[in-house]
């Protein structure tokens, strides 16, 4: 089976006044379609540099990044941006939903970048507020939802050009234990319908609801673990 | 890639969160549009009024005074006076001349007129039919002068609209008689209105025959051949320089001079339109310029407000650019945004401008003059502003890195 991600001495430099920050430090892994993985370390390991780079908004500085068969390095800033329309549907911690548009409207936001007409658009957005369980709020505004709604119009919208890859940034950090809980079964079933599912997270509880877990250190993988084939 | 519909849409959005910011953005464009259209609707009345005023004098026209040409020192010493031209010189230039449709000796006398028991000071000038063509004279009512009225020195004479006014306030002058330096007179017509030339009244002058002036409503200055002054109506404009130099050289020849003790100037109505259709343009421009800079202005202010705003909204391009917008995309939807302010700037400011330059060219009393072209340079030009303006700060934001525009709080 061709891996999703596949990554080979990847490295990362940034220049910060005169010191050189190796943010990545020679990382390979693959992660397979359908997979689900969390990536876990302190502040600084490089996690977040790393899901910049699969994300696309990023690009390397040496070594090789292919997704989906694309060559991220190689790309330039145009063709990132329809990477990341097409294959990527990024959740963050703080849902980063657009205050003035509805739930619905931030939902079509992909859509709208992708090109796709209003009223396919109004129709798929619509869909997917159902699929997360909020079919009666698709014309609220987000501060009339709750946090765990609100992520879950992210998630909607991560959904919404059936990306390969959901990309979460500590999806749960900003939620209570209960709705973050509700929030990663929406995950996990989302990874069963097949979606490749890529946590980086701090918390070892939401860690544990993958089935491998990518440590890093100082830029380095330092563990690499697959859980039971049960878990 | 996103529809163009999507993108217009965004821009308004965006506005429409900020309705009052939006408002006083856009009123710096209003202001700089609407004061030139303006001072440009302005400057067309101005201009058109000039130009009205002169052709109003008669169209191809040359004329001839006594008296040295004013040059920048003054008076240029020249002999004989105010008796340099005479009847015989009006003679010549008919006789000589080439490309001429005519000529026309004039008197100059004031008189008191009575009348109907009223009286009015005005100009009584002593003419012949031709000058009924040289200054595209028409009469309004009764009949102009005729040949017979001139040999025969008849008492006769044609009122202009101001004199008949007030002589014979609600009835016919025609028919009547006045009373003018002593002697009586048939009032034969009424002039045509004119206007004012942006010198004197026109229409405040009475036309009686040449020889009638000279020998009865003159006096002195009617003694001898000597005459105030000759209208020449060029054949057409082309021909207006040519003619003017023949008259020239023909003169010169006449009264022995050579140029530096001329004793007479040749006016050129041309080319006096063309310095005071020239002096107003160049007013017309400076106030444009003056409401220019306001303009301008409202363009910084659509620049800072765009820079504002595009701090303000990083996370949103952040999360915009993470969704699949590219560069373009961002720089578009910014770019669109202060496009739209300013052209909306524009627009109002172009109903705004109209309405300026109708208060004041009423309040001028000036022709209203509003050119089609008018309404596409404002939308232009503020579009022009918009792109200008917005560029930079539409510009910073496609820039951004999304990275950093994402973690920012």
């Amino acid at each position: 089976m061709a891996g999703l991600i596949a990554a080979s001495d990847l490295v990362k430099l940034y220049t910060m006044g005169d010191e050189t920050v190796h943010a990545l430090d020679g990382v390979s892994f693959e992660i397979d379609r359908g997979g689900y993985v969390a990536i876990v370390g302190p502040s600084g390991s490089g996690k977040s540099t790393l899901m910049n780079l699969i994300g696309g908004l990023d690009t390397p500085t040496d070594g090789h990044l292919y997704i989906d068969g694309q060559d991220i390095g190689a790309m330039d800033d145009s063709d990132l941006a329809v990477f990341r329309n097409r294959t990527i549907g990024f959740v963050f911690q703080s849902f980063n939903l657009l205050p003035r548009l509805t739930a619905q409207e931030n939902v079509e936001l992909p859509l709208i970048y992708a090109g796709v007409e209003p009223k396919t658009r109004k129709a798929r957005a619509s869909e997917l507020l159902h699929r997360v369980g909020l079919g009666e709020r698709i014309s609220h505004k987000p501060t009339q939802l709750s946090g765990g709604q609100q992520q879950r119009v992210a998630i909607a919208r991560a959904l919404a050009c059936e990306p390969q890859l959901l990309l979460a940034d500590e999806p749960t950090g900003a939620l209570d234990t209960t709705t973050g809980k509700e929030i990663m079964g929406l995950f996990r079933a989302l990874n069963g319908e097949g979606v490749c599912v890529v946590l980086v997270t701090h918390d070892l509880d939401v860690a544990a609801q993958a089935r491998r877990t990518i440590e890093m250190r100082d830029g380095k993988i330092v563990r690499d673990q697959h859980a039971a084939a049960s878990a | 890639m996103i529809r163009p519909t999507d993108l217009v849409g965004a821009a308004m959005r965006a506005l429409r969160a900020n309705p009052m910011r939006s408002a006083l953005t856009a009123l710096g464009v209003i202001i700089g549009v609407s004061s030139v259209v303006a001072m440009v609707a302005l400057g067309a009345g101005a201009q058109a009024r000039v130009e009205s005023s002169i052709s109003s004098l008669g169209s191809n026209l040359l004329i001839v005074v006594p008296g040295a040409q004013r040059g920048a020192g003054g008076v240029r010493g020249a002999a004989g006076g105010w008796d340099a031209l005479t009847l015989g010189d009006a003679e010549a230039i008919e006789r000589d001349v080439a490309n001429i449709s005519a000529v026309a000796p004039v008197q100059n006398a004031n008189g008191q007129m009575v009348a109907n028991g009223l009286n009015w000071n005005t100009r009584v000038m002593g003419v012949t039919p031709a000058y009924f063509i040289a200054r595209d004279l028409a009469v309004e009512n009764g009949r102009e002068l005729d040949e017979t009225d001139v040999s025969q020195a008849r008492r006769v004479i044609l009122l202009g609209p101001t004199v008949a006014e007030n002589l014979f306030p609600n009835m016919d002058p025609v028919g009547q008689t006045v009373r003018l330096n002593g002697g009586t007179y048939d009032v034969i017509g009424v002039l045509e209105t004119k206007g004012q030339s942006g010198f004197q009244d026109q229409d405040d002058m009475a036309l009686a025959p040449l020889t009638t002036v000279k020998r009865r409503i003159a006096g002195r200055r009617g003694r001898g051949d000597s005459i105030s002054q000759i209208s020449i109506k060029a054949a057409s404009e082309d021909v207006i320089p040519l003619v003017e130099a023949d008259v020239i050289d023909l003169l010169r020849v006449r009264h022995r001079t050579n140029g530096d003790d001329d004793d007479f100037t040749v006016q050129n109505l041309a080319s006096i339109t063309d310095a005071m259709k020239n002096a107003t343009q160049t007013f017309t421009l400076l106030l444009a310029a003056i409401a220019g800079v306001s303009l301008l202005v409202g363009g910084i202010g659509i620049m800072n407000i765009m820079l504002v705003s595009v701090t303000e909204r990083t996370r949103e391009i952040g999360l915009r650019k993470a969704l699949g917008a590219r560069r373009g995309d961002i720089l578009n939807q910014f770019g669109l945004e202060a496009i739209a302010l300013s052209v909306a700037g524009g627009a109002i400011g172009l109903v705004v401008g109209f309405l300026g330059a109708w208060a004041i060219t009423g309040a001028m009393d000036l022709p209203l003059v509003l050119n089609v072209e008018t309404p596409i340079y404002a939308i232009v030009f503020s579009g022009l502003v918009g792109v200008t303006f917005g560029a930079y700060p539409a510009w910073r934001a496609a820039r951004l890195d999304p990275i950093e525009a994402l973690r920012r709080e």
